[in-house]
Formats: structure tokens, sequence, C-alpha cells
């Protein structure tokens, strides 16, 4: 009984209190608000520990159980002990390591500079050749949706290089809007812009009415189980 | 089995082939330094003119919320906010929302300063007094609610652990309402759409934003009520760079006259250190010595903007990597443009002999 009605409790009267200190900043809404939104910060911070452990049980899991893939759980649970070790070494600095992120040449530093951000990147940087794979095959004006769809992308594409202002140079002033970065540019901003819009709005009354449903203890599923 | 014709095989081409053409229309525009001029468009000047106009001295806070996934993208236009932000002597607060914003945040200012320096050694810029990096909290929106009522709750030290009282740029810093204008650089959730809903709009505060460019559309709708701006991707930091380049051109100029001296100064500086490792310090000399020869034959004040960039770079630690960045981003899509055209020749010819 305890377990749902002092979680709901808590929901109603964090998210009332919000509610209220959004339209009403003065005391004490202003106050507990702010209060709130600290609690909000330092609970977040859990979520670090919550997820390292996470990570740390299903790739043990994975290892354990010798399942399709588990050398790559390997990997990821040794650069995560190693990572963890090093950056605690930062405390008290035992047996020399250096584990401040912001010295230069220590390993965290290394870590960080010659693994964590050229892998990073790498992984981005393989999306360039995959979309340009899928393009090809893909984008085929097959039917009127996909013809629009196409005919965007193509000024889009163009409209963010040289080559598309430079083929449209030579239409008159009075033809500007013609021009491909001209183009390009009012797709951004005129019907992506009404899409988007639509779409933000819709997304934003589907929140209000979802945190509605959970402030009056309506949806009750974040607690577990079948929210009976 | 038939033979196959040359056009079966463009029509079923190896998607090998086109990995192949695309890493060539990166690689080669890298190699030999292709550069293309750069137009503003509105948004991109909306955001230079708004830094530009603010008095010396205003307090900006800037939001460094990425990763090194979306650093090439993002990573020119943070550079080039900072150079223009720290010369016009604007105090710059960095903050994160991404845990390893506060390093990038970092490697950002050092290469600005780097810079600045070099174009004007008079010119004095202090950690603490000029720019301070706050580092990261977790809580997302929580952390902008708490920056919108008191700063000074959440951030009670900065990235190095000093106190923030300590700090002389703090001093009158209270919320987000103590400052002169919010500068979002993020790559997604949480970023600048929170910074939007949760800070600058409660706060009353103006708010530019960068971003890349797959984000950029999603951010449109807040433009121009509550962004004054946005740098889309590669294109807009190009496009900031350009501008930037042109405000200090005449600089870059008179500091690369005087570069011959400084350049035999700092070689003879280095030969003579005995601290360095010797392979560092070869290559270090190399690199003088090859900006100096480089130096010695040209006038800067008859170089074209491309060789004046060029020479900037290994003499004052200029890096333009917007506008190096999109000479390969530019013919990588003329490429997938072509892809595009030829997929779909090829569609239409099959679909009228009836294969599709």
């Amino acid at each position: 009984m305890l377990t749902r009605s002092v979680p709901i409790l808590i929901t109603f009267v964090v998210g009332v209190v919000l509610v209220v200190s959004f339209f009403i900043p003065h005391q004490p809404f202003g106050k507990l608000g702010e209060d709130f939104s600290v609690f909000f910060d330092i609970i977040a911070s859990f979520a670090f520990f919550l997820g390292g452990g996470n990570l740390v049980r299903i790739h043990l899991e994975t290892v354990g159980k010798r399942k399709p893939g588990w050398g790559y759980s390997g990997i990821t649970l040794v650069s995560f002990f190693v990572t963890l070790f090093i950056g605690f070494s930062k405390i008290g600095n035992p047996w020399g390591i250096q584990g401040d992120l912001s010295e230069y040449g220590s390993p965290f530093y290394v870590i960080y500079e010659s693994i964590f951000t050229p892998a990073s990147a790498t992984m981005y940087a393989l999306l360039a050749f995959y979309v340009a794979s899928a393009s090809y095959r893909a984008f085929r004006a097959k039917n009127l949706e996909a013809t629009v769809l196409l005919i965007a992308a193509f000024v889009i594409l163009l409209g963010r290089t040289f080559v598309g202002a430079v083929l449209t140079a030579w239409l008159p002033d009075s033809l500007a809007f013609l021009r491909i970065p001209n183009l390009a540019n009012w797709i951004l901003v005129t019907p992506n812009l009404s899409g988007q819009r639509a779409i933000m709005i819709g997304i934003s009354l589907g929140i209000i009415s979802t945190s509605l449903k959970l402030i009056l203890g309506i949806e009750r599923s974040y607690l577990g189980g079948d929210g009976e | 089995m038939a033979k196959k014709t040359f056009y079966d095989r463009v029509r079923d081409i190896d998607r090998r082939l086109i990995f192949l053409f695309i890493a060539l229309s990166v690689a080669i525009p890298l190699i030999f330094h292709l550069y293309f001029p750069e137009t503003p468009t509105p948004m991109t000047q909306a955001v230079f003119d708004k830094i530009e106009h603010l008095p010396a001295g205003s307090r900006i806070l800037m939001d460094f919320s990425y990763d090194p996934a979306s650093m090439p993208e993002i990573e020119p236009m943070a550079t080039a906010w900072v150079r223009h932000c720290l010369l016009k002597k604007h105090k710059i607060y960095a903050i994160a929302l991404w845990p390893v914003g506060p390093q990038l945040a970092s490697d950002t200012f050092n290469a600005a300063v780097n810079f600045l320096r070099n174009l004007d050694p008079e010119r004095r810029i202090v950690y603490g007094e000029d720019y301070v990096n706050l580092g990261f909290k977790s809580g997302a929106q929580g952390v902008i609610n708490v920056l919108l009522t008191n700063l000074g709750t959440l951030y009670s030290t900065d990235i190095n652990g000093a106190n923030i009282a300590d700090i002389p740029m703090m001093n009158g810093v209270v919320n987000l309402k103590s400052f002169d204008l919010i500068a979002s650089i993020s790559a997604g959730t949480p970023g600048t759409k929170e910074l939007i809903q949760f800070g600058s709009v409660p706060a009353g505060v103006p708010l530019v934003a960068g971003t890349t460019s797959v984000f950029a559309p999603l951010l449109y709708p807040y433009y121009p009520a509550q962004m004054l701006g946005i740098l889309g991707g590669l294109k807009s930091a190009a496009e900031y760079d350009a501008l930037l380049f042109r405000k200090i051109k005449p600089q870059l100029q008179a500091r690369l006259r005087l570069a011959p001296k400084l350049l035999q100064d700092e070689i003879a500086q280095l030969t003579g250190d005995r601290s360095l490792d010797p392979a560092a310090k070869r290559k270090l000399v190399a690199e003088k010595t090859a900006a100096l020869r480089a130096v010695e034959k040209a006038d800067p004040a008859t170089l074209g903007d491309r060789r004046l960039m060029d020479l900037a770079g290994p003499v004052l630690g200029y890096t333009q990597k917007g506008i190096s960045r999109m000479g390969p981003q530019a013919v990588a899509h003329l490429v997938i443009v072509l892809f595009i055209i030829i997929g779909n020749i090829t569609y239409f010819i099959d679909k009228r002999r009836g294969r599709r």
C-alpha cells in the first residue's frame, strides 16, 4: 500500500508546487520550486550509479552465458573498469596515477583524447558512407510523396554547397527567390517550420495530458507492475 | 549468364564503390585545402550582429552541450564564438548539460586564447576574469530551473574546484537574469530547446544557438521570437568564420608582417630549450621553419584571403575549421546528389523497360 501511495503523493505535491511556482513565483512557491529542482538534480546524479550498475550487470550476464557478441561485452567491461579505476585515482593520486582529466598527458586525458574522442567521431563519421549508399538506393521518385521529398532533399543538399549558389547566380534580382540557397532557406523556414510547429504543439498537448495523469495519480505505470 | 553491360554495372553499383567515392570526396579537399566562398544567411548574420553589438564586458552564458561524436561539426562554431566574444571583451561563463562538455569547453578556450594572444600580445586574457568553466551538472531541465533562480545553489565551484566566490568575474552573477546573452552550443537533448523553454524565455534573456545540421530544423520554430539566430551545421559555422575573418583581416595582416622576426625568435628559443623531447623539438622547429619560409616569401597586404588563412594557421594558431571542413562536406554533398541523379535515371529506364 505505502509503496504506491507514497510515490503518488510525492508526485502530486511536487507536480502541483512546480506548476504553481511557474505562475506564482513568489514565496513560498518560488522557494519550494527551487528546492524541488535541486532535489531533482541530486536524484539525477544517482542515475549515473544506476546506469553504471546496469551496464555491468547486463554485460556480465552476456559474458557469463557466452551469448552472441559476448566478446564485445568483455571489451565494454574492461574499458568501463579501467576508466573507472583511473577516474577514481584522482582521489589521493595512488601509485602516481593522475586521474584528472584536465591534466595534460594524464592517463585519463589519454583515454579521453586518444581513444574516446576519435572512436566517437569515427562512429559518427561512418554515417556519411551509409547516407550516400542509402540515398542512391532509396531516394527514387516512385510516387508523388517520394518525389516531393526527393526535390526538397535535392534543393537542401545543393543549397548547402557553393554549387547551389553558382548554378543560379545568373537569375536576376527580381527572381532571387528562385536561387537555390534561397529556395533551401525557404524550405527550412516555411514548410519545415510549419510541420515542426504542428508536431511540437501536438507533443506539448500530449505532455500536458500525460503530466496531468501522473500528477493526479491516474497514470501509474511508472511505479512498475500493472499500475493497479 | 549474360555479360553485364555498362548500364547494368551502374544500376547495380557495388556499395563499396560508393563508399570509395565518398572517402575520396572527403580526403581530396582536405589534402588540397579546398576552400569555397561563403555568403552568410540572415540567421548567421543575426547571431554575429548580436555578439558584435553587445557592449564590451557583457556577460555571456555559453552552454557546451555536445560530445566528441558531434565535435567535428560543432567545434568550429564554438571556437568562432569564443574568439569573437573574447575579441569583443565579453565575459564567458561556460556550463555543460552533457558530461563531456567541460573538457570540450576547455579545449576550445585554450585554442582561442592561444590565437588571441598571438594576434595581440598586449591583450591580457585571464581565466576567472575573462572566462570561466563551471563544468557539468546532471539534471538537464532541473539544472536550468535552478540557474533561473539561483546559480550559486548548484555551482559552488568551477571545473578546477575553485570556490566561485574567489573568482572575480562571478561577482554580481546571481541567476540567469544576470546575463546579457545565452549562447547555446548543443547537439541534442538536453540543450538549446530546454534552455529556451526553461531558461531564456522565463528569464527574458536573449538566446542564440549553434547545433548540428540534423538538429537545426527542430529548433527553427523558435526563430526569431525566442531565439535570435541559429548556426545550423558546418555551413553556418563556415559562414560565421567568414564574417569573423572579414572583421579581423587587418589585424591578421598587421601581425603577419611582424611574423618573420617573431618566428626567428621562437625557433631560436626552441633550439636552445633542453627540456623538450628531441623528436618533438625537431618537429616543432621544422614547422616553424616552414612557416618562416612561407611568411618571408609573402606580403600579407597583397595576399588573397585563402593564402592569408593558410599562412595565419601555422604562424598565429588561426584555424578556420568551419571553412576548411566545409570543402569536404560540399564535395561529399555533390557526390551524393550525383548518385541520387544516377539512381533515378536507372530507375526510370528500368521502369520504361518494365523491369520494376
